[in-house]
């Protein structure tokens, strides 16, 4: 039944295992992956060169919002206030938006764990990506696994001092160019890029890029998995996000034990022997340095690389592949059941296969239905109402705000005619990168006229104002109601803005106070 | 050995620190190597810290430190740079006539908030510091000006005061207490007659009768129809602001037995540049002319 092609067992131990688990106080176990090969590691590929590209080359996207806004596509601008996403432009009072983007990325982080595990952790998450990318490097200097492990116990000679001297150079490179590419994100991007290699950007760009080289350095060239282990807050909390139906990477016991690395022997002499050949390929090319066979574990991010490695050996066995595979802890149980006979035996591969040596029919396999149950539902629910109201939101937004203060001191001032005066402070956004002139007026407060400081336009109802693109202008307004109109009590009246242009409008309700409400 | 023995916590192997509260012993770890370097390093720091800047008390003083720190040269420092950074705006509304600094929106501005500034210091105490006033103190948001409300006007006030000894130039003009020489009921009258200026007063028949009276002992100072001469800083009795009140019995007290404020000249104390900068803040009330 069994393909005896030899399979050479890899000299891997698990170094986080829960059996060799370090003291706390202990120097870190160094990890050599081994390069992976396969359908996930090709994944994996495809992912790591996507969020890099988007990383490196969003900034210089041109979006072009007209003469008075600048053209970058993603734009932080923290000195004028203003967040440009593409053809979004906000202001600081707006930064809800931002927040609510937060609330759906972290909604989304349940309902992806949920599904599909800790993918987030696997394939997209900026210290994996990085981590990939810094082993990529030092593979193609040091060799792979051996190689390196061979190189680290070597003493210190030439070929080794140049070896480390550039894995390290170009570490610190791709280092300089992650937080290069970084404040990019803050200021017009090819000006800046200019600017830093001439001397002229200011300091805390070059602060920025050295903390961010330093950490990129650290996190991907040193700490690695410990950043997970140790640092991350996530592991510890997915476990309460993973459910009987979430996927994660599972060995299959049920079919791979008892393991045994000499399946010929042991056969012959009559013992039960699993699929597992014990060759350690899953140990080695695991970058949280675990053995996946101990079951589910907190540093395990899965990356899925076990997978391709055991499916690898699988395929030169002859056998099915899916030894370690995602899998569900329903179906994992159930597939259990069956190899155990209900649980009241040793594990027997035999059960659950088929006289031919196939795998039985009645072998659970997941099935993309269970995706829908009501956990995942109630996720994406919450995940799309919070996108569409932001989305209405934002389409339905306000361009053009007016704010308006009273005077705090004096409340009103009476004029030697016995008219009543109010002073207020008046705001006028322009949210749009366009000029515009807009029409001031009062709407209520019979008899009342009003005129700006500053501005030479005669006492009126209304008055034009130019607002600059882009910005908030700062009006001191004051209304003057001529005593024969003059109420006892306070009055409420309305300042209304309006765009003839575009006939956008904003109003505000304000209050006018009279010498009689002021004393009360 | 048996004490020492005793000190091992069988799970992790680790001493203790031998005491037990309710069965409970505290491992005895060493401090982790970062966290003690880390620690010799804010010592070695502290130190160098101590002769850098100013630390050790002595008897009268304390060491001075090697830099020759203090945060009153800081502080002396950032307000030299600011006067530097503003020196150009302070000289220009010192040599600029008043139209011209108005006419300008940067000068205009900067000098609107330091006035306001200055105001709070020295002008607030008497008119409020919203320069609302009250009885006695003039409301210098309104358009009432006793002695003139264009900016020229504005500052010769701020700059001279009002029936101020300490300046030559100083506005100056004095009621004469009319209840020396009207009886009480004429005074009465003339009461009456002004209150029916604005208003209606207490009495047809003593207005008219104050009338004349009015044209006789008035009328030189407040004008035939009661405005008020801004030369002589006489107020405008044809208008609803009252300086002192504006009942028949407080005008009546004000014609027996007229109450002069005095307001000093600040040119002398705050020199001319904010003296102007006064100005133009008092001229963005409101009510200016």
């Amino acid at each position: 039944m069994l393909n005896q092609t030899e399979i050479e067992r890899l000299e891997a131990e698990a170094v986080n295992s829960a059996k060799v688990r370090q003291p706390l106080y202990a120097p870190r176990k160094k990890i050599f992956p081994k390069r992976a090969v396969g359908r996930f590691r090709s994944f994996k590929w495809l992912v790591m060169i996507i969020t890099l590209g988007i990383y490196y080359l969003t900034p210089w996207i041109r979006w072009d919002r007209g003469p008075y806004a600048p053209d970058q596509a993603v734009l932080v601008d923290l000195a004028n206030r203003r967040f440009y996403l593409f053809f979004i432009e906000i202001w600081p009072q707006e930064f809800f938006y931002v927040a609510g983007l937060l609330v759906m990325a972290g909604i989304g982080l349940f309902l992806i764990t949920s599904t599909v595990g800790r993918a987030w952790c696997g394939y997209t998450c900026p210290q994996t990506v990085w981590v990939d990318l810094f082993l990529v490097v030092e593979r193609a200097i040091e060799g792979d696994r051996n190689a390196r492990i061979k190189l680290d116990t070597a003493p210190w000679s030439l070929d080794k001092v140049l070896k480390r001297v550039l894995k390290h150079s170009i570490w610190l490179v791709i280092g300089v160019a992650t937080g290069g590419a970084w404040i990019f994100y803050f200021a017009d991007a090819p000006t800046l890029f200019v600017d830093l290699f001439t001397g002229q950007a200011a300091p805390v760009a070059y602060m920025t890029v050295a903390v961010l080289t330093a950490t990129t350095y650290v996190f991907g060239g040193m700490m690695r998995e410990q950043v997970c282990t140790y640092m991350c807050p996530w592991p510890r909390i997915q476990a309460a996000m993973l459910d009987e139906n979430s996927l994660t990477v599972t060995y299959n016991d049920w079919r791979g034990e008892p393991r045994s690395r000499h399946a010929k022997k042991a056969l012959a002499a009559g013992a039960t022997v699993g699929d597992c050949v014990d060759c350690n390929a899953c140990v080695a090319v695991c970058p949280m340095g675990i053995d996946i066979r101990d079951g589910q574990q907190l540093e395990c991010i899965t990356c899925a690389l076990c997978i391709d490695a055991c499916d690898a050996v699988m395929d030169k066995l002859g056998r099915e592949r899916g030894l370690i595979s995602y899998a569900t802890l329903s179906d994992y149980n159930a597939n259990m059941a069956l190899a155990t006979a209900g649980g009241t035996q040793a594990i027997d591969p035999a059960r659950v296969r088929e006289d031919g040596g196939r795998l039985s029919d009645k072998v659970a396999e997941f099935h993309w239905q269970k995706i829908f149950r009501p956990r995942t539902f109630v996720y994406f629910t919450v995940f799309s109402l919070a996108g569409l109201v932001m989305l209405y939101s934002l389409l339905t937004r306000d361009r053009l705000e007016v704010n308006v203060l009273h005077d705090r001191n004096p409340q009103f001032v009476m004029l030697s005619d016995g008219a009543i005066r109010n002073g207020y402070t008046v705001k006028l956004l322009n949210m749009v990168p366009e000029p515009r002139i807009i029409t001031l007026s009062l709407e209520g407060l019979p008899g009342a006229t009003m005129h700006a400081v500053g501005v030479d336009l005669p006492e009126g109802r209304s008055l034009d104002v130019a607002l600059d693109p882009d910005r908030l202008k700062e009006l001191r307004i004051f209304v003057r109601q001529p005593a024969d109109y003059v109420e006892e009590q306070d009055s409420r009246f309305t300042f209304v803005v309006e765009d003839k242009a575009s006939s956008e409008n904003a109003a505000y309700r304000a209050k006018f106070i009279t010498p009689e409400d002021g004393r009360r | 050995m048996s004490d020492t023995e005793k000190n091992i916590d069988k799970v992790s192997g680790v001493a203790t620190t031998g005491h037990e509260w309710d069965g409970i012993r505290e491992l005895d770890n060493p401090i982790p190597r970062w966290w003690v370097w880390t620690f010799y390093a804010t010592i070695i720091w502290s130190i160098g810290y101590t002769v850098a800047y100013p630390a050790w008390p002595l008897i009268s003083s304390a060491t001075s430190g090697l830099l020759g720190y203090s945060s009153r040269q800081e502080l002396t420092a950032t307000l030299d740079r600011v006067a530097a950074d503003q020196a150009d705006l302070r000289a220009a509304i010192g040599e600029k006539p008043l139209e011209e600094i108005l006419a300008d929106e940067t000068l205009r501005r900067f000098a609107a908030s330091a006035g306001a500034a200055a105001f709070n210091v020295n002008c607030s105490q008497c008119h409020g510091s919203g320069a609302e006033g009250s009885a006695g103190y003039p409301n210098l948001n309104d358009d009432d000006w006793l002695w003139g409300g264009d900016i020229e006007a504005i500052y010769q006030t701020i700059a001279h005061g009002v029936r101020f000894t300490g300046d030559a130039e100083t506005r100056f003009s004095e009621m004469p207490p009319f209840g020396d020489m009207l009886s009480a009921q004429e005074t009465q009258q003339i009461a009456a007659y002004v209150a029916s200026l604005t208003g209606d007063p207490s009495d047809d028949a003593s207005a008219t009768a104050g009338a004349p009276l009015f044209a006789d002992n008035c009328a030189a100072c407040h004008g035939e129809d009661g405005t008020g001469d801004q030369t002589f800083g006489a107020p405008n009795l044809a208008d609803a602001i009252w300086f002192y009140g504006a009942t028949e019995a407080d005008i009546a007290a004000q014609i027996r037995k007229p109450r002069h404020g005095v307001m000093p000249g600040w040119q002398a104390r705050l020199g001319k540049t904010t003296v102007k900068q006064l100005s133009v803040y008092v001229h963005s009330l409101g009510g200016a002319e």
